[in-house]
Formats: structure tokens, sequence, C-alpha cells
């Protein structure tokens, strides 16, 4: 193939083969220099933000923070014609709707979704969409019900199994969005369809007949993502021809899944770095300055900060918000030792300057000991200006996943076009081991929800016991978790299939089944509690364990204390064994994942007292981290903690979240961009995953 | 090396105030001072605290290297009061010397310079000396002795050329009248090793700690330190 838009470019196997990670490797230019390069926002850019930020105001004091709602209209990539905040000041276009911040219903989920949405915010759903999916057109959430067993529907509503998306769109699939820019969307319908050829064979299965399927389904999708495009009148059929178009065309793939998908995340995947080869292009042939780029990329991410979703204000507070996790990837370095840092890198950050702080897009940089200092500085330093930064270790990553993954929503990495996971939120592992001891009984409602076990009757609880009974309890738990994942995701594909995302995927992707553990630190300390002090039972009168009282001190995970680290660990590796025993939907690949950033506060509240001393109701740490006050041997030894949990048996990411005041990180400026980028070295040399820094 | 004890109040593995870079800080436990504004009246009980092998303490120690090393940092021993426990001390400064690991003291400097003393002060890469005040006579009055000591110990760094950071802590009414912030600076002004003069801005965040071992706080009724106020101290001090 040739096409004259890639003049300039080195060629390479991604001529003939849909393969970015070959471009890029062929053509991009690493940076190695500071930030003193970048421009200040243009005229243009500050009129325009102007503008959002009006909107945003008018969005906040609207009832419920919801600005409009299109309720009339089913969304999909070509269900809205163009909408704009104010035409001849965007340099990159493109909303979810025809009005900036209207929101979309996307009923293909689960229609009750839709409906609560609606009237929570004061808003009647059209009646003839309500009547064709309650009754006409089956959703997910119909589907998964169909399917569901007694044991999983029991397990669900007493929280033992959380945040299911089985009402809601999965998310945490990353479209490789710059595949759009690069090749054009007739390319790849070709490709498509040339796959569509093969998928002919004379054993006629299920299996082929759903591939079939799903490939005519995204061969629809990009037929659509043209036109979408065309309403704004591009024709994005052919491939970028310079900086701006190669943006504006990667966005509207970007803006096709948005307008499909109310996912739980829907992440950007890998991107700054690619759209440099045609900044550095454009700027070497005098077409664009550096005003003009960072003009570009401070519209987009405009953009990517206006993506809305209609949720219900429960969803709202399990995530504590109304989060995108519109997560870009930036940095790292590649296999051949070279960085990946481009000035895009640089670019994409800075927005944070121009626009000023803000969650979304999450910008996560992929960290290395080997990244160019004056990277490094510079995000240290926009961490500590503004806490929009996450961290996670590339140094670890790319052992597994290679120098072209990126990350959905927090932690989960995934090469970008080759895997996709299914989403699996998390089993409350804290309310297991309250099972384990009540035998399967809930210690709020005290109804039986597991298979009858024997619950525990001694006054003061035994470590062996204890373990014996939660190990049996973990086994059963993984087993109707695996249940209740595989009819979720089967049903997902069914009736909400994300066409454009895995139109922009290779068709044989790798899956992972992404399971989660909610309550570690819970468990962990519960654990030690048991082991180190005494605990006594307090039943009520039917038998109950409600309470336990702690006679003598333990060891507390976060301490980097071998002696109760040792159990974290130990839970993970036998939790995730368990796990693998269970066949999954399309084989996917078994992972799991130590990952609640913000549902800890709503797992908490729906688990009664634990044998750590936690009382009922009270949240749990997020993600990896000890539970709030347990650690007082300061940062570093939580993170030494953390730094034990095993990667490889966590595949699907353990992430730390970690709050701290300037003034705490050292006295002066440069002593706390010094202190955070060793404290990130430091860790992250030990080979572990995820971090996210917040400096408030 | 097995057989030797600190007793320690606690850790902190993430200390960015008490010297360079990141520093792994070891609270030792007792203190001969009655410090009215103390923020950790908790250390001052020898009896208190709990005895952990100097081996064991060098092994977590080494366990942040990582982090310590790139940072410049290195370990801070504060308290309590450190030099109380110098004997041990030594053993551990030793022990992390073959390290390569920088080590700081966080002292009032009210001891007498014994050979014991000597020795530790050889081992010790920083001193960060608080001085309590400058005036004898408030010292007596804040801290329960008067500063001959802390002063003469000062200048015995001075004499061996140990760098040194000067601290004040700033306690409106108290340490912040402007002749005595001015006798402070010129005493400073004497000494050659020092290489950074701090202003430390008093808050009475250790409250809670006088009133869990149910004693009266004695500063109840002086506002913490503000950012004027430091400012103004600073000015005094020639600081920046």
């Amino acid at each position: 193939m040739k096409f004259d838009a890639w003049n300039g470019f080195k060629y390479g196997k991604w001529q003939n083969e849909i393969n970015v990670r070959d471009f890029i490797q062929s053509n991009y230019t690493p940076y190695q220099g500071d930030s003193s390069f970048l421009a200040a926002p243009t005229e243009n850019t500050k009129k325009l933000w102007e503008k959002v930020l009006d909107l945003f105001e008018k969005e906040k004091s609207s009832p419920g923070g919801v600005l409009d709602i299109d309720t009339k209209t089913v969304s999909t990539i070509t269900s809205h014609d163009a909408g704009y905040i104010d035409q001849k000041l965007e340099q990159i276009v493109g909303l979810q709707t025809d009005s900036p911040l209207k929101r979309a219903i996307m009923p293909f989920g689960g229609i009750r979704i839709v409906q609560k949405s609606c009237e929570a915010y004061g808003r009647e759903l059209d009646k003839t969409i309500s009547e064709v999916f309650n009754g006409i057109r089956k959703t997910h959430n119909d589907g998964v019900f169909d399917v569901y067993t007694p044991d999983v529907r029991a397990a669900r509503s007493s929280h033992l199994l959380t945040g299911l998306p089985d009402g809601y769109g999965r998310g945490r699939i990353i479209g490789d969005y710059r595949r759009v820019a690069l090749y054009g969307v007739d390319f790849l319908i070709s490709e498509r369809k040339h796959i569509l050829e093969l998928l002919d064979r004379d054993s006629f299965t299920e299996e082929l007949i759903r591939e079939r399927e799903e490939i005519s389904e995204q061969i629809k999708a990009l037929e659509n993502l043209k036109i979408m495009a065309k309403k704004y009148g591009f024709d994005i059929s052919v491939p970028a021809t310079n900086a701006k178009e190669a943006t504006q065309w990667l966005y509207f793939g970007y803006l096709a899944s948005v307008k499909d998908q109310n996912g739980a995340a829907m992440s950007l995947g890998r991107v700054s770095t690619f759209l440099d080869i045609y900044f550095e292009r454009d700027l070497n042939n005098k077409v664009l300055t550096e005003s003009e780029a960072q003009e570009i990329i401070d519209h987009f991410v405009m953009k990517l900060r206006m993506v809305r979703f209609l949720r219900t204000p429960e969803y709202n507070e399990l995530f504590s918000g109304d989060p995108v996790w519109v997560t870009e990837s930036i940095g790292g370095m590649g296999i051949d030792g070279r960085t990946l840092v481009t000035k895009n890198s640089f670019r994409i950050l800075h927005t944070l300057e121009n626009l000023g702080s803000a969650p979304e897009p999450n910008m996560t940089i992929l960290w290395s000991t080997r990244l160019p200092r004056g990277f490094k500085e510079y995000s240290a330093s926009l961490s500590i200006k503004t806490s929009s930064i996450q961290y996670e270790n590339d140094d670890l990553m790319r052992k597994f996943w290679g120098d072209d993954y990126g990350i959905a929503c927090c932690v989960s990495a995934m090469r970008i076009g080759k895997q996709m996971q299914f989403f699996g939120a998390r089993a409350n592992l804290a309310k297991a081991l309250l099972y384990a001891i009540n035998g399967g009984r809930d210690e709020l409602s005290g109804k039986q929800v597991t298979t009858k076990f024997a619950p525990i009757t001694s006054e003061y609880l035994d470590f062996d016991e204890v373990m014996d009974k939660f190990d049996t309890m973990m086994d059963y738990v993984a087993k109707i978790y695996i249940k209740a994942l595989n009819a979720i995701h089967y049903m997902h594909d069914k009736y909400s299939y994300e066409a454009i995302e895995m139109a922009l995927h290779d068709q044989d992707v790798t899956r992972t089944m992404a399971t989660g553990i909610a309550g570690l630190s819970v468990v962990a300390d519960s654990l030690s509690a048991i082991k180190y002090a005494k605990v006594k039972v307090i039943r009520d009168k039917t038998g109950l364990a409600v309470d336990y009282e702690i006679q003598g001190d333990f060891p507390k995970y976060g301490n980097d204390d071998d002696r109760v680290d040792k159990i974290a660990v130990d839970i993970i590796k036998k939790f995730i064994e368990k796990i693998k025993k269970h066949t999954t939907y399309k084989h996917a690949k078994h992972t799991l994942s130590i990952l609640t950033i913000t549902s800890n506060v709503v797992y908490g509240k729906s688990t009664g007292n634990t044998p750590d001393g936690r009382k009922a109701g009270e949240p749990f740490g997020p993600g990896a981290n000890p539970l709030h006050g347990r650690d007082t041997n300061g940062a570093l030894a939580v993170m030494n903690t953390i730094a034990k949990l095993p990667y490889e048996y966590a595949e699907d990411g353990i992430s730390y979240t970690f709050s701290i005041t300037p003034n705490t990180l050292g006295k002066d400026v440069s002593s706390r961009i010094n202190n955070l980028i060793s404290m990130l070295d430091g860790f992250f040399i030990q080979d572990r995953s995820s971090y996210k820094c917040k400096c408030i | 090396m097995e057989n030797n004890f600190l007793r320690v109040h606690s850790f902190e593995s993430f200390g960015t105030v008490d010297g360079p870079g990141i520093r792994y800080v070891v609270f030792l436990q007792g203190c001969h001072l009655k410090c009215k504004y103390c923020q950790n009246r908790d250390s001052w009980d020898v009896n208190e605290g709990k005895n952990i092998s100097i081996d064991e303490i060098v092994n977590k120690i080494l366990e942040y290297q990582n982090y310590i090393k790139p940072s410049g940092g290195g370990v801070t021993v504060s308290g309590g009061e450190p030099l109380l426990q110098a004997n041990d001390l030594i053993t551990l400064f030793t022990a992390l010397k073959k390290y390569n690991i920088h080590t700081a003291i966080d002292t009032s400097g009210m001891f007498r310079i014994t050979d014991t003393i000597r020795e530790l002060i050889d081992l010790t890469d920083l001193f960060l000396l608080d001085i309590k005040h400058i005036v004898p006579s408030k010292s007596q009055e804040l801290v329960g002795i008067s500063n001959e000591l802390e002063l003469e110990f000062a200048r015995y760094l001075s004499d061996i050329n140990k760098p040194m950071w000067i601290r004040q802590v700033l306690i409106p009414r108290i340490t912040d009248n402007e002749d005595d912030l001015l006798k402070l600076k010129e005493f400073i002004s004497t000494l050659k090793s020092v290489e950074k003069v701090e202003v430390l801005p008093y808050h009475d965040l250790g409250k809670f700690k006088w009133e869990n071992l149910n004693l009266e706080y004695p500063l109840g009724d002086i506002p913490p330190a503000t950012n004027d106020d430091t400012q103004r101290a600073k000015k005094i001090l020639g600081i920046k």
C-alpha cells in the first residue's frame, strides 16, 4: 500500500499490514530535553476554553449536575448531527450529541439504568424507546438476569460480589484509535472483509458463526464511523495527511466509541507519541509552529474533558463521581532501550497548565527509572502542582506486555489493539472471611447467602480453623464469581457488542477475565489479629458472629512487616489459583486486580464488623492500601509492603493511592521534585505495578 | 551488634524535612528536657517505647536504600533525645557507615562533650541542632534547663567544622522577641559550620498526646505561629 499521506515516513512492515507499533518504532523521535520548549495557550484556545468553562459552570448548577439529556434518541455512532461549542474557534471537532454536554441515552446495556437516570434528573424517557426496550428489544441486563443462578443472585444482593457490570456497560476496552489516522477507514474495512472471507470453513460451528457476525458488525461500525465524520465535513476513508488531521481522525475513532458505549472506563490508549510523528513531520516541513501544535493538543484535550455519560446517582456514589477514565498512557521506554518520551508527551501534560488541572483525561505516566531526567522533573512538578497524574511501573509491565501497551481505567495494562478484557469488578473477600466464620450467613442480615457451611462456634478464633474455612469459602466464591462473569460477558457480547472498539483490534485478540479483590488489607489484618493477638467472637441470640473483641496487639498490613504482609501475598495467590480452576467465556485468561480506587467506601458500607477491629460500615482501604490509620511507619513502609504483592498473580494490576501535602514532600520546590522522583524510582525498581500519587 | 538495643519510640520511613533528601527517621524514646511545646510528649519517659536490636534496625534501613541514596538522603535519629543513647548510637552509625549511609542527629545538644559524645559526633555527618532559647533564663523557663550546654555543644561542632543546621522553633510570645532573635543571629554568626538556619513555626498538633496522658498542655493559650510570623522571624534572622 502507498498513500501520499505517508510521504516523509520511513517505510516498513506497517505499510502492508496493520501494525501501528512498527510505524511508531520506525518513525518516532525520542526527546531527551526539558519542558522549556512548551508554548502557552493561544488566544483562540483561551477564548474557547472560556466558553467550555461557562458550560461546565452551567452544568454544575443544573439539577444533579446534568446539563441536558436527549431522551428521544438512542445513541449510535451516527445518531446525532454535528455539534459544536464554537465552530470557528475549534481546531478539533466532534461531540457525543448535537450540543455540548448534552447526554445521550445508551439503552443496550440495560433500559432500567436509563429510565432511572432520566427520572433522577427530572426527565422522562421517550415513550416509544421505553416500549421498544421493555419487551421488544432485549438488553444485556435482561439477558444476564435470564441466566443468573440463585447462588449468584444471592451473592450479588448481599454484596459478596460487588459492582458487577450486569446492568451497565463493561468498558475497559481500548480501541486502537491510532489506526484510523494512520490507515484511513477504508483500509481497515478491506482488512475486515478479508478476515470475513477467511472465516468460512466446512465446519460451520457456533463459534465461527458468532465470529462472522461480530466481524460483520465491525464492518458496519466502520462504515458508520465514516458517516459520522462526514457530518463534520471530513472524509476519513483515507489516511490523515498532517498533525491536525491525525489528531482529528484519531479523536473521531474515540468519539464513535463514546457515542456507542457507556462503559465503566473508556480509555484512550497510548496516542501522544504516535501523534508526535505527525507533529514532527509538520514542524520539520515548517507548516506548523510549536504554538499551533500545542493548540491542537489543547483542543483535543478539551474534547476529552467534555465526554459525558448518563448515569444514576447510585452509580456516581459507587465511583465517587462520574468518571469516564479517559486514560492516556504517556512515556515509557521501548524494548530497544530508547525512551518513548517525545515532545508530544510533554504537550499533553502541558494541558494541565494551559487549561488547568482536571481528572480527565487520566494522565498516566509509564514510569521507568531510565526515563529522561527532564521528563521526570516535569511530571513530578505537575504532580505536585495539580495532583492529576498517576504512575505505572513501565520497567515491570514492559516485561509482560511489550512497549505498546496502554492502561485501561487506572491500572489494567493491555497491548493496544491486541488485547481486551472482560471487566469483572470484584469479590469482597472481607465479607467472604466473615461468611467463613458464620457458615455463609450474612453478618448484617443474618440470611443464609451461600451453601450452608459449618460455622465456627468457639469463643476465641483459632487461626488454623479460620484459614481452613476461609479456604473453602474462597473456593465457593471463585466458582460463583466466574459463573456470574461468564454470564455477563456472554450477554454483553450478544446484546451490547462494542463493534467499533473491536473493529480497531486485531482479529485474534487476547482476552482476559479480569477478576478483582476488595478488602485485601482488612482480610490480612483480620487474619493477623487472629494469629498474633486473641480475637473473641461476640454472637447474637441466633449464634451469628456480629462483632469481635481483640486482646493484645498484632502486626498490621502497611508497615513493611513480613508477618502480616505474607498473609496478604498468600491470599492473593490462593484466590487466583481458585479462580483459574473455572472455565471462562471465550477462553479468556484469568487475571486478578487489587485496585478499588473509590468504591472501597461503598464496599465498606455493606460489610459488618471485622476481626481486625474495623467497625461495620467503615471504608476499606482503596486498592492495595492499608486501612486508613493502620500504617504508622510512613509512606515508604507502605510502599514496601505493597511491593511484596506479586504482580505475576495479579496481572490486572495493583494500585496504591498516595496522598501527601506538598509540605510533607519537602521544604522547597526543588527538594519536593527530587524526593518524589526518588520515591517513584525507589518503589518501581522493586518490580511493582501501579501507583497513583496525589499531592493535595 | 546483635546484643545491642536502642529504645525506640517509632519509625518514619519517608522523612523529608529532617535533613537533606529522603530520610529514614528513627525516633528514640526518652528525653531529659521538659519542653512546654513538645509535640511528642509520649517520647519522654525512658521506660516506655520498646527495645529493638540494632541489627534489626540496620536491616530495616537497608530496605530503603533504593529511596534514600538516589535522593541524596540518609538516616536521621530524632526523639526523644538521641544523645541519651549515645553508646548504642555509635554501634548503629558504625554499621551504617559501612554501607555509606548519610547520618544525622536531631538534638537539643544539652550534653557535655564526653569521649562517647565525641566519638558519636565523629560518626555523624550532620547535626540538626535545636536551640531552645538564646536567653539562658528563658530557656530555663521553657524547657526546664538553661542553654549553656547547647551553646557550648554548638561551639564544639563549629570548632571541629562539623556541618550543622540550626533550628529555632518559633513560638509566639515566647521565642519571637526581636531582640532575642537578633541575639540568636549574632550567636549563629560566630559559628563557622552552619549550613542552614531553619525557623520551625510552632503548631499544637501534638496537644492530643499530652491529653492522652492526662496531662495539661502547658501552652494552651499560645496560638500556632502564622506564616507572617515565620516570615518576620526569617527576616530578622536574615534568612530566606
